[in-house]
């Protein structure tokens, strides 16, 4: 029986014919960079939204400064807050600003820390590619779903002239920074949610219910999206300023409100007397729209990015 | 003369036919993972797979640190739990007196272990190892932790094989004049060697499966550097729980393909298992 199985998986590994991994180009692997003489250990955790744009900035990092160490996990933005106020972390990651709990935490451990926001992003609505009646919805429509105790189960309730298709609900977390920024910007109280919903911590497990169910509606970040055009179709918001789409130039702008959000990395103040941690923030601050673009969020503004980067001279002198 | 035979048949036929159903339920299930797995992955499992650094950017995207890690965490698990676990079995078949109440309870509460969820055992590390002893997330951490975890199964398995020893065996090295001591070490233990080790294998393989407390004791996501007994790590199926989070299609291929590194692994060490019982055992 075993022998059998392990000729099956012989078999099955000869006759494999996954996707081949495209061809790399390697940009600027030609060129030989400075190579600096730093070294030591950066830890970064916190939200799992945030964890690729570190995770490219890093990457990036090490080409000039292969000794420097860094690490990212992804324990959530909550998760991370508590490692980070327990002086565990030199960074925490997390897609939306520190509650006053989490800062009197802080204090009451002595973490002083210094607030950077890094990139935007869009949360996005999403609905099923074939859901034709609805391109648009309200804050207030949005509200009517999503609040605590809604009995919203059909699309024709949450606008007259919608079809009658049974509405099936996707959505994140509670430990995500994206469940407390979408409760705090629809339904007005961060955490104030209704609970019949399939919630995940996983945005891939949203793609999916949504991507197939007609009825099916759920929200996450502009990078899950733009990854699934074709099977989804993002919803656009009208926030009491007329409908507008989520993108990188609307969510830049400010018109795309009030799903658009600020990402931030913390860092631990103690920490900058630290050089790597010091030159890999100058190197975030310095790349900031090619690290964005890797990571697909939205990049600062200009008027951002010099905010972000007075923060740094001021946490550094 | 058939005839009347196969109608009083039909009940065993049935019966057969119910046996290699349930039987077809594990082995189809099992086929259509492996084929599914297989054909997503099969082309991502290349060179850069095995020596590059995880990347944000699947085109160039590896797991080296992931399975370098799950290599070590593999040595340290056998390390710690082979030792630890033959010698509690032996304590427990050839020298407890089962008669003590304290040694029932003992048996009991490895009995139990053996069926604590593993997030448990993440807690406790988290609390016990990473926190409690200062020891931090670490690969050694993560290896301990474990190593508690598959405990109980190789003290199950090893005192199995023991108690697989015939009484005669030991009776006539007793009536030789051989003492306790080398009646265990010269008897014993050399008999159930394959038992034991085909346990402690199975109990590895489970082990390095696992996500979840590793999880639990902070084992990050994104590490560059190949990983050190001391320092911060991650492993095979943390790789393949992140790679399957992440936005772009191209990483649920990673993801298959880090599932066929960690399924060759686990099978090649069953194939070690098989390869020690038939080299070593012996019938009586």
């Amino acid at each position: 029986m075993r022998a059998s199985a392990l000729t099956l998986l012989a078999a099955l590994a000869l006759a494999g014919c996954g996707s081949e991994r495209e061809s790399v180009d390697d940009g600027g692997g030609g060129e030989t960079t400075a190579q600096s003489d730093l070294s030591g250990r950066v830890e970064a955790d916190g939200s799992s939204t945030v964890g690729p744009y570190t995770t490219a900035a890093a990457e990036r990092f090490r080409e000039t400064n292969p000794d420097v160490r860094i690490t990212v996990g992804v324990s959530g933005t909550g998760g991370g807050f508590e490692r980070f106020c327990a002086g565990e972390t030199d960074l925490s990651n997390a897609s939306r600003a520190i509650k006053d709990e989490e800062r009197a935490l802080c204090e009451r451990k002595g973490v002083e820390f210094v607030e950077f926001h890094i990139a935007n992003d869009a949360l996005t609505v999403v609905v099923n590619a074939e859901n034709d009646w609805a391109t648009c919805l309200t804050v207030d429509e949005l509200k009517k779903v999503w609040e605590p105790g809604s009995k919203v189960d059909d699309w024709s309730q949450i606008r007259a002239g919608f079809p009658s298709e049974r509405l099936r609900l996707f959505g994140a977390g509670t430990d995500s920074g994206t469940f407390d920024y979408f409760t705090d910007a629809i339904n007005g109280e961060e955490g104030a949610s209704r609970s019949d919903y399939s919630a995940t911590e996983d945005d891939n497990v949203t793609v999916e219910g949504v991507s197939g169910n007609r009825g099916g509606m759920g929200y996450f970040g502009l990078s899950y999206f733009e990854q699934n055009r074709e099977a989804l179709k993002a919803l656009e918001i009208d926030g009491g300023e007329g409908c507008v789409a989520p993108s990188v130039e609307t969510a830049q702008s400010g018109e795309y409100t009030p799903l658009s959000r600020p990402l931030f990395i913390y860092a631990k103040t103690e920490s900058f007397q630290r050089p790597e941690v010091e030159a890999f923030i100058g190197f975030i601050l310095e790349h900031e729209s090619e690290i964005a673009e890797a990571a697909q969020f939205v990049p600062l503004t200009d008027e951002q990015l010099e905010q972000a980067r007075t923060g740094f001279e001021d946490a550094t002198t | 003369m058939t005839l009347t035979r196969r109608s009083r048949d039909w009940r065993g036929g049935v019966f057969r036919g119910l046996l290699l159903s349930s039987l077809l339920v594990g082995f189809v299930t099992l086929a259509a993972l492996l084929v599914d797995v297989v054909s997503t992955g099969w082309g991502y499992v290349d060179g850069t797979l095995f020596t590059s650094p995880p990347s944000i950017d699947p085109a160039i995207a590896g797991a080296r640190p992931a399975i370098l890690a799950t290599i070590y965490i593999g040595i340290l698990l056998i390390l710690f739990t082979v030792p630890i676990g033959v010698g509690t079995a032996i304590y427990l078949e050839e020298y407890a007196n089962k008669k003590r109440w304290y040694n029932r309870l003992l048996e009991l509460n490895i009995q139990n272990l053996a069926a604590v969820p593993s997030i448990v055992y993440g807690i406790l590390g988290l609390a016990f190892l990473v926190r409690g002893l200062g020891l931090g997330r670490v690969l050694l951490a993560g290896a301990l932790i474990l190593t508690l975890l598959v405990l109980p199964t190789v003290i199950i398995a090893a005192r199995e094989a023991i108690r697989a020893v015939p009484d005669s065996i030991r009776q006539g090295a007793y009536a030789l004049g051989a003492t306790q001591w080398q009646v265990v070490s010269r008897q014993v233990l050399p008999s159930a060697v394959p038992g034991i080790a085909t346990g402690s294998i199975l109990a590895l393989s489970r082990g390095l499966g696992e996500t979840a407390p590793l999880i639990m004791i902070g084992a990050v996501t994104y590490v560059a550097f190949d990983p050190t007994i001391l320092g911060p790590f991650t492993a095979l199926p943390i790789q393949i729980y992140q790679w399957v989070r992440l936005p772009q299609e191209e990483f649920r291929y990673l993801a298959a393909a880090a599932i066929i590194v960690l399924l060759g692994i686990l099978l090649s060490l069953n194939a070690v298992a098989i390869w020690l019982r038939n080299r070593y055992q012996r019938r009586w």
